[in-house]
């Protein structure tokens, strides 16, 4: 009996909402009218990472700080601000950690460098072989 | 050496299940800090949170007194626990100006009804606007802004009772 009091209490329970009651702000899930700002803007806010799902683009999460985001970024585009301003003001405020798009930074040199030297790695084998071939 | 080379593979296979586990076990910090600390505060015009309320401003951030600057909302319950810690650092003589995150003024005036009022002022941040211009990224976050309008210090989370005199200090060295 009491087991069944528990499952029904736990049936109705509902979760503790850690949301706004406030409806998404305008620009948040709406295009721009001008279709080749809606492309910028579309464009830069698959690139800012969410805030709150950190492994998320602002475009792909339905976090409310991601949708008032989207709307910031829409409005700024709107208003004729580049995405790459709109960008280092975020960067300014959080680190590069929130772009997803590295800088050419000292410590991303690596990151940038690796495929050429991988391909040129990948030539050096490959001219190996096909020499041996020649030769047999 | 040819048969050594063999066991490359199984090797790497080791070295990227080892790093996994050492990642499980040492979960990554996701706290996201401001990189405004030591930087000028936002400049912004505030928007009323609750009628008869003083309305808090970026000019009141430099008005010679250092302050903490509380980003709250009535549907953030950690909220509800940090407010009697404000409050007892609104009696310990620390001044205390509030922005409330996507909120209702009827929601702000309830919320404050019933956790008590330590804010000298409130603006009211319907789109996390000022959030997004303090490099914060959530609710509770409280910033420690010096006289002169510079942000000095940033407590992610709720101030706990715990943490009362690490900021009440924080907040005199400011001066």
């Amino acid at each position: 009996m009491n087991r069944l009091l528990l499952f029904l209490a736990m049936a109705l329970a509902t979760p503790a909402l850690a949301d706004s009651s406030l409806p998404p702000a305008y620009w948040a899930n709406r295009q721009l009218p001008d279709s080749r700002q809606e492309a910028r803007a579309q464009a830069l806010m698959e690139e800012i990472r969410c805030l709150v799902c950190q492994g998320q683009s602002i475009a792909d999460s339905d976090a409310e700080l991601a949708s008032d985001m989207r709307d910031m970024i829409r409005r700024r585009i709107a208003s004729g601000e580049k995405p790459s301003a709109i960008r280092a003001w975020l960067i300014e405020r959080y680190g590069p950690w929130i772009s997803y798009r590295p800088p050419a930074e000292p410590v991303t040199w690596p990151l940038w460098i690796a495929p050429i030297l991988l391909l040129v790695a990948g030539g050096w084998i490959a001219r190996g072989r096909l020499k041996g071939r020649g030769e047999r | 050496m040819g048969r050594w080379l063999r066991f490359l593979p199984v090797l790497l296979l080791a070295l990227v299940v080892g790093a996994m586990v050492w990642r499980l076990a040492n979960p990554p910090d996701t706290t996201i800090e401001s990189k405004l600390i030591g930087q000028p505060a936002p400049q912004f015009a505030g928007e009323p949170a609750l009628a008869g309320k003083p309305v808090l401003s970026s000019a009141d951030l430099a008005d010679g007194r250092p302050k903490l600057v509380n980003f709250f909302a009535s549907w953030c319950v950690p909220c509800m626990a940090e407010a009697p810690v404000l409050m007892e650092l609104k009696r310990r003589g620390v001044p205390i100006v509030g922005i409330a995150v996507r909120d209702r003024p009827a929601d702000v005036a309830e919320f404050l009804a019933s956790n008590g009022e330590p804010f000298e002022r409130i603006a009211a941040d319907p789109e996390s606007e000022l959030q997004l211009a303090f490099g914060s990224a959530g609710v509770p976050e409280t910033f420690l802004v010096d006289g002169r309008g510079v942000v000095r210090m940033e407590h992610v989370g709720p101030i706990e009772p715990g943490d009362i005199r690490e900021i009440v200090e924080a907040v005199e060295s400011a001066r």
